[in-house]
């Protein structure tokens, strides 16, 4: 039987009047791989959020490999072995590449071994010509991909990331999408994206949003050509 | 990532001994041992600020907190080597606390900076207000706003009798700094500096990925309160009495200043600004035409709009583009832009 990784029971998180997450039930094997999508304001941010510990969510839980993890701190569940990727680059723009990707490793190995860890990573996403640079004078793209090195260095068993080919090149995005199919030898991983061409090369299930409940979960192709999907996300009538 | 002693780390420890022998012959002992002690207490505060990103409008009041533990102690125990530990340790104690009401309580850098200037200003009403015989510790007073002196000044461990003052304290004094130069570089080169400048880039991706950031914040807050207090306990051996003046905002305003006119983000930089503004104060405390603090406010002024980043990260990338210079007339221009291509891709 596969373990499941991830799970939400009834996860509802409310801003005032505001529901901005509506009794999502959700769930991902390991080493699945799932797209979260969803037109602008359809609650995917606010439930990966919660997800991650940086909004405790109102009602509801979220357990991870069984363990409730709901209103812990973003440090504790990283601290479990969950790469968290958030929506706008969140890197150390006054360090170098290098330096980021040991940091992020350092918390789970010592630091010769962290050093060895960052430089093959460096390797794998092809960084090896800016790894002394300092992220603040890189590209979009090369910050994105910075960012993905810091989740994946340490060797995490689920991987959370919130638009992870925003602005990134054609290139950068097959990049992308090749270093995402490695994780999932290891890792269960859980991408919110708005890139349909870019879902369509990664994913198989993917779960539609639509005014913070879950719509529809099912295969990419499926999702894609159905009326009410094609209508809510795609803006056009059936 | 590379945590050895390098060459720069013995030419800072030959130039430190280089001045600490020639200063004397141009600047009395006396004066040069406040310059060095402002100078820790700057180092303090460049490395909570500067390394860690936690901007304390209150480090004068752990530079009180140091100087009147020492004050107490020292009287209640007519000698000086217990009395310096716990002035170390008192201010990082109390920092630790006020760290986890602060760090823990998610409070921003705005709030962060009032609750340190609020705490240092009431310390200072507190110990203003002391002068009542009712306010002992032990055999001493806190005098209220006459500060308490006379209590028995630094003497050689063990031997109460022995004081270490003059030409003396003068040596003791740039030793500790020099001890706490070196400390800071190795605190600043293991796992812990490095993660604590990383929460000074970006807090919230330090926190994902998986450290606790509250923590480690308190623990350099009270790094730097501790180094602070020993700054203070010197200040008290120095002065040999301590006054409600220690906790002021003036004295706080001044080490902020301090650091940005040496250069934040430096080891050396805040050591610089202190011990040079300092002297000028000391300079111009000697005439009566031009008023002290509006020397020091138009030196500031200047510093933000024309050298934001400060003294010594204005010579460094001097000296950097001169060095530079010379490197493309020794390696050729081809030569050089190769190995800058190779770095930036």
């Amino acid at each position: 039987m596969v373990e499941t990784v991830l799970e939400t029971t009834g996860l509802t998180m409310r801003f005032g009047g505001v529901v901005a997450s509506n009794n999502v039930n959700f769930s991902l094997k390991a080493r699945e791989l799932r797209c979260l999508i969803g037109p602008n304001g359809a609650g995917k941010s606010t439930f990966f959020k919660c997800v991650i510990g940086l909004h405790t969510p109102t009602e509801g839980q979220v357990f991870m490999r069984g363990q409730e993890t709901t209103g812990w701190h973003p440090h504790e569940i990283a601290s479990l072995g969950v790469g968290i990727k958030t929506q706008v680059p969140n890197v150390m723009d006054g360090l170098t590449v290098f330096e980021n990707i040991w940091m992020a490793g350092r918390r789970f190995m010592p630091s010769k071994e962290a050093s060895r860890k960052a430089h093959e990573i460096i390797d794998r996403l092809a960084l090896g010509s800016i790894a002394k640079a300092e992220l603040g004078r890189l590209a979009h793209g090369e910050r994105q991909r910075v960012e993905l090195g810091l989740v994946a260095v340490a060797d995490p068993w689920l991987v959370l990331l919130d638009e992870p080919a925003a602005g990134m090149t054609a290139e950068d995005v097959d990049r992308m999408s090749t270093i995402l199919h490695e994780l999932t030898r290891t890792a269960a991983v859980v991408i919110v994206e708005h890139d349909m061409k870019f879902i369509r090369s990664i994913a198989s299930t993917v779960t539609v949003f639509h005014q913070g409940a879950v719509l529809m979960e099912d295969h990419v192709d499926k999702v894609m050509s159905d009326p009410v999907v094609r209508n809510v996300y795609l803006g056009k009538k059936v | 990532m590379s945590s050895s002693w390098g060459k720069q780390d013995v030419a800072a420890i030959i130039v430190a001994l280089v001045l600490m022998w020639s200063m004397p012959s141009l600047i009395s002992t006396y004066t040069l041992t406040v310059l060095i002690i402002y100078g820790m207490l700057g180092l303090s505060l460049g490395l909570i600020w500067g390394f860690g990103g936690i901007l304390c409008f209150g480090q004068a009041a752990f530079f009180g907190l140091g100087a009147y533990t020492y004050a107490i102690a020292a009287i209640n125990m007519g000698e000086s080597t217990i009395p310096m530990f716990l002035a170390v340790i008192v201010p990082a104690l109390f920092a630790a606390f006020l760290g986890v009401m602060m760090f823990y309580g998610r409070l921003t850098d705005v709030y962060l900076g009032v609750i340190t200037l609020v705490v240092t200003l009431i310390l200072f009403k507190f110990v203003n207000s002391t002068a009542g015989p009712q306010y002992v510790i032990g055999e001493a007073r806190l005098g209220g706003f006459n500060g308490i002196p006379g209590f028995h000044t630094l003497n050689i461990p063990g031997q109460p009798e022995a004081y270490i003052w003059g030409d003396a304290l003068y040596y003791v004094c740039a030793a500790a700094l020099l001890f706490l130069y070196f400390f800071v570089t190795w605190l600043l080169r293991t796992s812990f500096g490095r993660i604590a400048v990383g929460i000074r880039e970006n807090e919230t991706r330090v926190s994902l990925m998986g450290y606790d950031v509250r923590a480690r914040k308190t623990i350099l807050f009270s790094i730097g309160a501790a180094i602070a207090g020993l700054a203070g306990a010197f200040f008290a051996n120095w002065s040999e009495i301590v006054t409600p003046g220690l906790f002021s905002l003036g004295q706080s305003a001044e080490i902020i200043i301090w650091c940005i006119v040496g250069g934040l983000g430096t080891r050396f930089g805040p050591i610089i600004g202190a011990a040079s503004l300092a002297y000028l104060k000391f300079l111009l405390g000697q005439q009566s035409l031009i008023d002290n603090t509006l020397i020091t406010g138009i030196i500031l002024v200047l510093f933000v709009l024309f050298l934001p980043k400060g003294i010594v990260p204005a010579v460094s990338s001097l000296l950097k583009i001169s060095f530079g210079r010379r490197a493309i007339r020794k390696f050729g221009n081809r030569r050089t832009s190769r190995r800058v291509g190779k770095i930036n891709g």
